[in-house]
């Protein structure tokens, strides 16, 4: 599709709140007619990205393009877009007409234009018999279908829905994700949908965008997203997963739990350590060893509605989590097999962490401002000066007590690896250490830090 | 044996008892009485036929409804732009304006007549006014302030969202949803304004009486009949506004959640 086919663009795109830079250098078009979805845990940005498109915050530098222009510094009531707001805002001091006639009257649209519109707004959204009720008789998702079609009424090119489903109860979501969906088929217009869960933008969205702490991890269509994603985080984050350390051998080549196995990936180098994404319905398990790649011992069976949830303990002591519509009784030997196309390489964001660290004296160095023993540093290293040091994920030493370690963090994301947990630790100085542990944290933990002397190593 | 809950109400009313009903009780009675004690109506009569106490009532509402919309004028902006974080993110400039409160009121009369003395403006209605207005415009900002500091942005977004300029943002969305503010700021000026006495008597040198004014002169001159007749008139005429008012600000805050 050619650039003539976007509606909005965005370049370097970036913004901060006192001092925390909440979106980092967002580039993103978006085609016309599109239903394009922003997906990510609270505090990724993806509200934030939301109102600059909106024009409620102005951004720090970078454009938002639509029709050839730059509006990032044009006022919200002369963009040609309306937003579905959180809470939907409808004006408590209007009945339902009121406020879905808002807009219309605003732009001063003849009396009776307006009465067609509202009402054909209101059908669209099966609220024709509500015109004269007020906003506080109304349930939540009937104030949700008002906002929308308040929204709607103005004829956008361009709907902005912010977590418009997050308020309603279950049942009501999934109606609702039918309804929207349908009604974006119906309008032929944009929809920009901002989202944390993971299942509504698979179910509604052509596009997804994938937001971590203010950048975009990544783009593209649900299944794209699914099947493909590029890193653990958008891994973890859409549906359930098997994330694994493993050892890219050569190309379709790749060793995790013990085993080798052929894929489809090239292109990532010999014997380099990469992440595999395994979904759990895509390990075949049988109650034969022949043919398989791997044994294993269930350890638990879970009927989930449709399929059983099975947890297997493999022969190299791995825990999976697969997914099957028979169930497997626990304690029983079981054979599986993952096929090339379902194993998703990807790249380690790192493989150690590094930071910058200061000379103190020969055994010294100061890291993230406290005293750390190291080994001896020997010759050339002059109190004061500036080294880089590298320390294994795994030599990180986590304290139940936060006084015992020399730093201190909380646990702010956990991910089982199979056999052990990687955690990422934010430092109390705002920083992060990754940590491989086999001590089962929860997340919010206090923790204490202790580095081994032997284990803080120079790199540079 | 356990003091019920209700127990600890008793000190409150009798309090109440004694400050507030025997009082009102009282000046019901001496209303319907002549000076020897006699049922009468006479009192109440004595008004609508009385041209000075008409006209004094009716000098006093036109200098609370002027006072009134002057604190209305002056209090409402203000009170908007201590809520706009835009403008003022601390607490100390909202203490600042409240700060006049802390201060007797007939101190702070006392104090801007002598200034006026001082400055050699002539005492009357101008002087009167600004009294009033210095005296109960904490009375129309605190309110408002109140409500438009608790109004949830979004609206305002909302209406923008929709097409309407920062103008349209303020008449259609900002000032409706902040009318039961404004309706308590109005009752809090007005009412007490009606039957103030002392600011008329200091900024004008009764030049100007007031409502007020006559029921002190009245009471001070131990015609207790007629000054009870006059000041039950006043509570019931205050009484009835702030009972349609009442009405409205419970429609208002129901409209606000």
């Amino acid at each position: 599709m050619g650039k003539e086919n976007h509606i909005i663009e965005i370049n370097h795109l970036s913004k901060s709140y006192g001092g925390t830079e909440v979106l980092k250098d967002i580039n993103l078009y978006i085609n016309k007619g599109e239903f394009i979805t922003i997906l990510g845990p609270s505090g990724c940005g993806k509200t934030t990205l939301l109102r600059l498109i909106g024009g409620f915050s102005n951004p720090d530098s970078g454009e938002i393009i639509m029709d050839g222009k730059d509006i990032s510094g044009t006022p919200p009531h002369l963009r040609p877009l309306n937003t579905v707001f959180q809470k939907y805002a409808l004006f408590p001091h209007l009945d339902v007409y009121d406020n879905v006639a808002f807009g219309l009257k605003l732009a001063h649209v003849p009396e009776d234009e307006i009465d067609k519109r509202v009402r054909k707004m209101l059908k669209m959204v099966s609220m024709s018999d509500y015109e004269d009720r007020d906003i506080d008789s109304l349930s939540g998702g009937q104030q949700q279908r008002v906002a929308i079609a308040r929204a709607l009424a103005n004829m956008p090119k361009v709907l902005l829905l912010d977590e418009p489903l997050s308020a309603l109860d279950a049942k009501m979501r999934k109606d609702m994700q039918i309804e929207l969906k349908e009604l974006h088929k119906k309008m032929g217009i944009t929809f920009i949908f901002v989202t944390h869960d993971q299942e509504e933008a698979l179910t509604m969205s052509d596009t997804i965008v994938v937001m971590k702490e203010g950048r975009i991890q990544q783009i593209g269509t649900p299944v794209d997203i699914y099947n493909e994603p590029v890193n653990e985080f958008v891994a973890n984050f859409i549906g359930e997963s098997n994330i694994l350390d493993a050892t890219m051998i050569e190309d379709r080549k790749v060793n995790f739990i013990g085993h080798d196995f052929e894929c489809v990936d090239e292109g990532f180098g010999n014997d380099v350590p990469v992440d595999v994404v395994i979904r759990p319905e895509d390990i075949y398990i049988m109650k034969q060893l022949a043919g398989a790649q791997f044994s294993g011992k269930v350890t638990s069976c879970t009927f989930k509605g449709v399929f059983y949830e099975i947890f297997v303990q493999t022969d190299n002591d791995y825990e999976l989590m697969i997914q099957d519509y028979n169930p497997f009784e626990i304690g029983s030997e079981v054979g599986m097999l993952i096929k090339p196309q379902d194993i998703q390489v990807m790249h380690k964001s790192c493989t150690r962490n590094e930071m910058d660290a200061e000379v103190i004296d020969d055994t010294h160095l100061r890291i993230f401002g406290e005293e750390f023993e190291c080994k001896s540093l020997g010759e050339g290293h002059e109190a004061g000066s500036k080294v880089r040091v590298g320390v294994n994920f795994n030599k990180i030493d986590l304290q139940d007590n936060q006084e015992d370690g020399i730093l201190w963090g909380e646990v702010a994301n956990l991910l089982y690896k199979g056999d052990h947990y990687h955690l990422l630790i934010r430092i109390d100085t705002g920083e992060d250490l990754l940590v491989d542990t086999n001590d089962i944290w929860d997340k919010g933990d206090l923790v204490g830090i202790k580095i081994a002397p032997k284990d803080i190593k120079i790199i540079g | 044996m356990a003091v019920r809950r209700y127990t600890w109400s008793y000190p409150y009313f009798i309090f109440l008892a004694i400050f507030a009903v025997l009082p009102l009780i009282l000046v019901a009675v001496y209303a319907f009485q002549d000076a020897q004690g006699h049922f009468t109506f006479a009192n109440v009569t004595r008004f609508f036929s009385d041209s000075n106490a008409l006209n004094t009532f009716a000098v006093s509402i036109e200098v609370a409804i002027e006072n009134t919309l002057i604190c209305l004028l002056l209090g409402y902006p203000a009170a908007w732009i201590l809520a706009n974080k835009k403008y003022n993110s601390s607490m100390v400039t909202v203490i600042l304006f409240m700060l006049p409160m802390w201060v007797n009121a007939l101190m702070r009369t006392l104090a801007t007549a002598e200034l006026f003395n001082m400055l050699g403006v002539g005492l009357g209605k101008g002087t009167l006014l600004f009294g009033m207005v210095y005296d109960y415009l904490p009375f129309m900002i605190y309110p408002i302030y109140n409500v438009l500091n608790k109004m949830d942005n979004s609206y305002a977004e909302a209406a923008a969202d929709l097409g309407a300029n920062p103008m349209q943002v303020f008449w259609k969305i900002t000032v409706p949803l902040s009318k039961a503010g404004i309706v308590s700021g109005i009752l809090m000026v007005f009412m007490p304004t009606v039957s103030t006495f002392a600011i008329s008597e200091f900024l004008t040198n009764n030049k100007i009486k007031l409502f007020g004014t006559i029921i002190q002169e009245n009471i001070n001159s131990s015609m207790w009949n007629y000054g009870a007749a006059l000041a039950l008139i006043m509570l019931i005429i205050i009484g009835l506004t702030s009972l349609l008012s009442d009405n409205e600000e419970k429609e208002m805050e129901e409209g606000a959640l």
